[in-house]
C-alpha cells in the first residue's frame, strides 16, 4: 500500500511538472509576447524595454525554471491587467470556485447515486427510463445554454432566485444544479452498472441465504462494493468540475477563479491564465492521486498488498 | 419433549410436485417438472443427475432464492409445517440462515470481498436475534475450528482473497452452521476445489451432518460419496426426478434406464482398467422449452420405444420407499441391462 | 468422477441465437436498435440541410436589415417572411441557423479526424508495443486529462486568434484522450490473439501486423470514439464561440448566436432558447448514435 502511494506520488509529481512546463509554454505562442504585452502602437524601444524588463531576452528553459522556482514559493508575477500579483488575485477568488465545486459535486453524488441504485434494483421501470434519460440528456445539454435556462425559467419569469452575484446560499442553487449536472450522467451510470454487476454476484446470494434483508443486501453488501469505483470517478469529475467553472462562472457572473480566467484570457493576461492553468490542474492532479488512494483503501484486495 | 418426539417422525421437509417454469426469451423452459420428496431430521439426501437437470434451481426454490421473475410452484413444500411457497418474505428471511442453510459450489465467489471472513460469519448469527458481539465472536471462532482452520482468531480479521479455495469453502459452511440450522443445503460444495481438498470437505461436510443432527440435502457427482453418506438418493433428469429411493435399493437395485447408465459410469476399483475413459450415456437431452411430454430420456434410452411418447407411469416398491418413473416394469429392464453391460464390457 | 458430458444439455439461449447468420444478426440490431434509428436519422437530416444550405435557407445568413431587426419567430406572431424571426442586426434566425449546421458539424468532424488520428496513433502503439512507449502515452495521456480542456482551448485561441482554423486545430490537437485510452485497450485486447501471432509467427512486417491485423479488429470501437469526440468537439466550440473566444462573428455558429441573444434574453428568451435547443438536439443525436454503435457491435458489452 505504502509502495503503491509512493509510486502514485512520483507520477502526480512529473505529471504535474509537465503540465508546469506546458502553461508556462503558453506564453511563447504568439511569438514574441514583449510584442503582445506592448499591445500595438508601441516603438521598437518599449518593446527592448520591455523584453528586458520581464526577461524575455534570457532562454526559454531559463526563463521556465526561474518562473517554475517562483511558483513553488506562490510567486506568480503580476498581473498584466490587474497589476497585482497574481497568487493573491487567485487566492481571493479560488474559495468561490471551491465551494461551487464541492456544491456541485454533492449535488451530483445525491442525485446521481441514489438514482443509480435504484435504477439497478429496478431495470426498466419507470425510474430506471427517467435515470437514462436524464443521463443522455444531461451528456448532450450545453451548459452555458442550461444555464441561461434556468436564468429565464427562475430568475425572470418566475422571480423565485437571484440571476447572479455570491451575496447569499441562493445565488448558488442555479450554479450547483448547471455545473452538478454536468457531473452527473456518468456518475449514474458507473453506479447502476457497478450495482447491477455486484447484485448478480454469489456473495449477494450468500447474503440472501444468510436471511439478510434486502435493505440491508442493497446497502451493507452491493452498494459498499459497488460504490468503490463511483469514488474514484467523483474525484475525477470533481476536476473537471473545477475546470469547468469558467463557463458557469462566467454565466452566473460569480467572481471565481473560473470568472478570473476568463476575465483574464479575454483581457491577454498571460501570467494570470497561466498560473490558472496550472492551478486547475494541480486540483485534479490532487484530486485523482486522493482518490486513487481511497480507491486502495477502500478495497481490501489492494490495501493489504 | 414429548411433542419432539412426535416431530421426529413426521418429515421435516415434505415437498410434493415442485415445478419451476422460466420465462425466458424463446418460450417458458419447463426447468424442473413435478418433483417429490420427504426428508427427516437428522437424514441425508442426496441429489444426482448431470448438468443443467435443475439441482440447483430444486434447492433455490427450497430456500426462496431464486430470481424474481421465476416463481415455484408446489402442491406442497412444507418445511416443518411452514408452507413455502405461500409464507411472506419475512418469514423466509427468518428461516433462511437460521433453520435451514445453503453452501454454495463457487467459493471463491461466494464471500463479499469488502467485509472480513468474522464480520461475515458474526453476521450470520446478529442477523437472526443475538446481538452480543462477543458472543457472536466466540462462535465464530468455535465454528472455525469445527471446520478445521487453525488459527481461527486470528481468521477472522482476514478478508476472503487472503484464503486459498479450500479454506473459503470451510468458513462458508462455519457460516452455514452458525445457527445450528435443522436443514443443510450443499449444492455441489467441492466441484470447484482440487481433488485432494474435494474429499476432505465432504468427509466434514458428513461428519458435521451427524454430530449436529442435520438433515442435509448434499447435491454431488460424486457416486462414491453418495454410496457412504446418503440415507436417500433422488436422480434428477431433464427437470424430472426419475429415481428416488433409500440408497441401498438404489445401488442394489437401480430401476430406471439412466439410474443404470449413471451406476455404470462409476470406475470399480480393480475393475475399472486405468485410464479407460468413463461411460458415458450417448444421446441429446430435449428442450424444455415449450412443451414438454412423456419420457424426457426416450432420445438415449436403449429401451426406448414409441410408449415413451405417452404418460409415464410412476412404479413403487413393495415397501413404498423406493419409486422409479418409466413405461417397462424392473423385471423387463433385468435381462436386457445384463446384456448390454455385456456388451458394454 | 464425470457423469455424461455436459454438451449434452440444452441451453434455451444457445437455441436461439444459433439461428440467423452473424450477418442477419448484425443487421438485425442495427435496425432494431431505437436509439440508433432515431440519432442517425436526426444526424442523417441535419446532415442534408448543412451540405445543402445555400438551396434552403431562406435567406442570406449575413445581410443585416436593420429596419427588421428582433422579429419574432412565427409561433410567436412573426410573419412567414421570418420563420424563426431575425436577431438584433435584422440577419433571417432561420438562414443562420442553417449555416450553423455547416459550421458545427465541418468542426465536429474534422476536430473528431484530427484528434482521431493523433490519439488512435498513440493508443495503438502503446497497446501493440508495451513497455516504454506504453508508460509514455499513458503518462502524455495523465497530463492531457489534468490540463483543464475548456481553459486551454480559450486560452490558445485568444492568443492565436479565433478563427474557424485555429478553433478546430486546437480541439482536434486537445480531445485526442479518449481515442488513444479506447485505442490503447482494444489493441491490448486484440495483440494477444491468435490470428495477431500468426501473423507475427510468419514474419509479417510490424506496419503490416498493425494495419491488416489490428487496426480492422478495433475499428467498430474506433468509429464509436469518433462519434461520441465528434459530439464533444461540437459541443467545446459553441462552448468557446459563446464565451467570445471561438468562431468570431459574423459567422454563423450556434455559441456565438446564444450569446448575441443572451443581452436581449430578458424580453426575447427565444432567441437564446432556439440555437441552443438545436446544438442540443444534434448533440444528443450522434450521441445516442455512438452509444447505439456501441450496443450493436459489442452486444457482450450491453449494460
Ligand atoms: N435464471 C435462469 N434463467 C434461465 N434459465 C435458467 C436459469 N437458471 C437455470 N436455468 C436453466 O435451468 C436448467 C437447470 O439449471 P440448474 O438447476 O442450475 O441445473 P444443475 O444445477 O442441475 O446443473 C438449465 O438448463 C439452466 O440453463
Ligand atoms: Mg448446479
Amino acid at each position: 500500500m505504502l509502495n503503491f502511494i509512493l509510486k502514485r506520488l512520483g507520477l502526480a509529481f512529473l505529471v504535474a511538472l509537465t503540465v508546469s512546463f506546458i502553461s508556462f509554454s503558453l506564453l511563447f505562442l504568439s511569438g514574441d509576447p514583449a510584442i503582445a504585452l506592448a499591445g500595438e502602437g508601441a516603438t521598437d524601444q518599449d518593446v527592448v524595454a520591455i523584453r528586458e524588463l520581464y526577461g524575455f531576452d534570457r532562454p526559454m528553459l531559463v526563463q521556465y525554471a526561474s518562473w517554475l522556482v517562483n511558483a513553488l514559493s506562490g510567486d506568480f508575477g503580476e498581473s498584466y491587467y490587474f497589476k497585482l500579483p497574481v497568487s493573491s488575485l487567485i487566492a481571493d477568488r479560488l474559495s468561490v470556485t471551491m465551494l461551487l465545486g464541492l456544491c456541485g459535486i454533492s449535488f451530483a453524488l445525491l442525485t446521481a447515486v441514489p438514482l443509480g441504485v435504484i435504477a439497478a434494483i429496478r431495470p426498466n421501470s419507470i425510474i430506471d427510463r427517467f435515470a437514462l434519460f436524464l443521463s443522455v440528456a444531461g451528456q448532450a445539454m450545453p451548459s452555458f445554454w442550461f444555464g441561461l435556462i434556468l436564468i429565464v425559467a427562475f430568475s425572470i419569469k418566475l422571480r423565485w432566485l437571484p440571476p447572479s452575484g455570491t451575496d447569499s446560499w441562493r445565488h448558488f442553487i442555479m450554479p450547483t444544479v448547471v455545473l452538478g449536472y454536468y457531473a452527473m450522467p456518468a456518475i449514474m451510470r458507473l453506479t447502476r452498472a457497478g450495482m447491477l454487476d455486484v447484485l448478480s454476484s454469489d456473495y449477494i446470494r450468500t447474503a440472501r441465504a444468510k436471511g439478510a434483508s434486502e435493505m440491508r443486501v442493497m446497502f451493507k453488501h452491493a452498494l459498499r462494493n459497488a460504490i468503490i469505483p463511483v469514488v474514484s470517478l467523483a474525484a475525477v469529475q470533481m476536476g473537471f468540475m473545477l475546470g469547468g467553472s469558467i463557463v458557469v462562472e462566467s454565466i452566473f457572473a460569480l467572481h471565481g477563479a473560473g470568472y478570473l480566467a476568463w476575465e483574464s484570457i479575454s483581457r491577454n493576461d498571460l501570467p494570470t491564465v497561466q498560473a490558472l492553468i496550472l492551478v486547475f490542474s494541480m486540483f485534479y492532479i490532487t484530486f485523482t492521486f486522493l482518490a486513487d488512494v481511497l480507491n486502495a483503501w477502500l478495497d481490501p484486495r489492494m490495501r493489504s498488498s | 419433549m414429548s411433542q419432539n418426539n412426535f416431530r421426529q417422525d413426521i418429515p421435516l421437509l415434505s415437498i410434493d410436485n415442485l415445478t419451476i417454469d422460466i420465462p425466458t426469451a424463446a418460450g417458458t423452459l419447463h426447468a424442473v417438472r413435478g418433483i417429490s420428496f420427504d426428508l427427516k431430521r437428522g437424514e441425508t439426501l442426496c441429489i444426482v443427475g448431470e448438468s443443467g437437470s435443475g439441482k440447483s434451481l430444486t434447492s433455490l426454490a427450497l430456500m426462496g432464492l431464486l430470481g424474481k421473475n421465476i416463481t415455484p410452484r408446489a402442491d406442497k413444500m412444507e418445511f416443518d409445517g411452514v408452507e413455502l411457497t405461500t409464507a411472506s418474505a419475512r418469514t423466509m428471511r427468518n428461516l433462511r440462515g437460521a433453520r435451514m442453510s445453503m453452501i454454495f459450489q463457487e467459493p471463491m465467489t461466494s464471500l463479499n470481498p469488502a467485509y472480513t471472513i468474522g464480520d461475515q460469519l458474526m453476521e450470520a448469527l446478529t442477523l437472526h436475534g443475538s446481538t452480543n458481539r462477543k458472543k457472536a465472536r466466540a462462535r465464530a471462532i468455535e465454528l472455525l475450528e469445527k471446520v478445521g482452520i487453525t488459527a481461527a482468531e486470528s481468521r477472522l480479521s482476514q478478508y476472503p482473497h487472503q484464503l486459498s479455495g479450500g479454506l473459503r469453502q470451510r468458513v462458508m459452511i462455519a457460516m452455514a452452521l452458525m445457527c445450528e440450522p435443522e436443514l443443510i443445503i450443499a449444492d455441489e460444495p467441492t466441484t470447484a476445489l482440487d481433488v485432494t481438498i474435494q474429499a476432505q470437505i465432504l468427509r466434514l461436510l458428513a461428519e458435521l451432518q451427524r454430530e449436529m443432527n442435520m438433515a442435509m440435502i448434499l447435491i454431488t457427482h460424486d457416486l462414491g460419496v453418495v454410496a457412504r453418506v446418503a440415507d436417500k438418493v433422488a436422480v434428477m433428469y431433464a427437470g424430472e426426478l426419475v429415481e428416488t429411493g433409500p440408497v441401498d435399493e438404489i445401488f442394489a437395485a437401480p430401476s430406471h434406464p439412466y439410474t443404470r447408465g449413471l451406476l455404470r459410469c462409476i470406475p470399480l476399483p480393480g475393475k475399472t482398467k486405468r485410464g479407460s475413459v468413463l461411460g458415458t450415456i450417448p444421446g441429446i437431452v430435449p428442450s424444455l422449452v415449450g412443451e414438454v411430454n412423456g419420457c424426457t430420456f426416450r432420445t438415449r434410452c436403449e429401451h426406448a420405444s414409441p410408449a415413451c411418447r405417452g404418460t409415464i407411469p410412476l412404479h413403487t416398491s413393495p415397501t413404498g420407499t423406493h419409486t422409479f418413473r418409466c413405461i417397462h416394469q424392473p423385471e423387463d429392464l433385468e435381462t436386457d441391462a445384463v446384456q448390454s453391460t455385456g456388451a458394454n464390457a | 468422477m464425470t457423469l455424461a458430458p455436459s454438451t449434452n444439455s440444452v441451453d434455451p439461449l444457445l437455441q436461439d441465437i444459433v439461428g440467423p447468420t452473424p450477418g442477419q444478426q448484425l443487421r438485425r440490431r442495427f435496425f432494431g436498435h431505437r436509439g440508433l434509428m432515431i440519432g442517425a436519422s436526426v444526424v442523417a437530416v441535419l446532415l442534408v440541410i448543412a451540405l445543402l444550405a445555400p438551396v434552403i435557407a431562406p435567406h442570406d445568413p449575413y445581410a443585416q436589415d436593420l429596419l427588421a431587426r428582433m422579429k419574432p419567430p412565427v409561433f410567436l406572431g412573426g410573419t412567414w417572411e421570418h420563420i424563426l424571426g431575425t436577431d438584433h442586426l435584422g440577419r433571417d434566425y432561420l438562414s443562420r441557423l442553417i449555416y450553423g449546421a455547416r459550421v458545427s458539424l465541418l468542426i465536429g468532424f474534422v476536430a473528431a479526424l484530427i484528434s482521431g488520428t493523433i490519439g488512435t496513433a498513440m493508443g495503438v502503439a502503446a497497446g501493440y508495443f508495451g513497455g516504454r512507449t506504453d508508460a509514455v502515452v499513458t503518462f502524455l495521456i495523465n497530463v492531457r486529462l489534468a490540463m483543464p480542456v475548456v481553459l486551454v482551448a480559450l486560452a490558445v485561441v485568444a492568443i492565436l486568434g479565433g478563427s474557424l482554423q485555429v478553433v478546430i486545430g486546437v480541439l482536434g490537437l486537445l480531445l485526442w484522450d479518449r481515442f488513444a485510452v479506447v485505442m490503447r485497450a482494444s489493441t491490448l485486447q486484440v495483440r494477444g490473439r491468435e490470428y495477431v501471432s500468426a501473423a507475427q509467427a510468419v514474419g509479417a512486417s510490424t506496419p503490416r501486423i498493425l494495419l491488416s491485423e489490428i487496426m480492422p479488429n478495433i475499428l467498430n470501437n474506433l468509429i464509436v470514439v469518433i462519434t461520441l469526440e465528434m459530439a464533444h468537439a461540437i459541443l467545446l466550440e459553441a462552448t468557446l464561440s459563446f464565451l467570445g473566444l471561438g468562431v468570431q462573428p459574423p459567422t454563423p455558429s450556434w455559441g456565438l448566436m446564444v450569446s448575441e441573444g443572451k443581452n436581449m434574453m430578458l424580453f426575447e428568451p427565444w432567441l437564446v432558447l432556439i440555437p441552443g435547443a438545436v446544438l442540443f438536439v444534434l448533440v444528443l443525436a450522434i450521441n445516442l448514435m455512438g452509444d447505439g454503435l456501441r450496443d450493436v457491435t459489442a452486444p457482450e458489452n450491453r449494460s
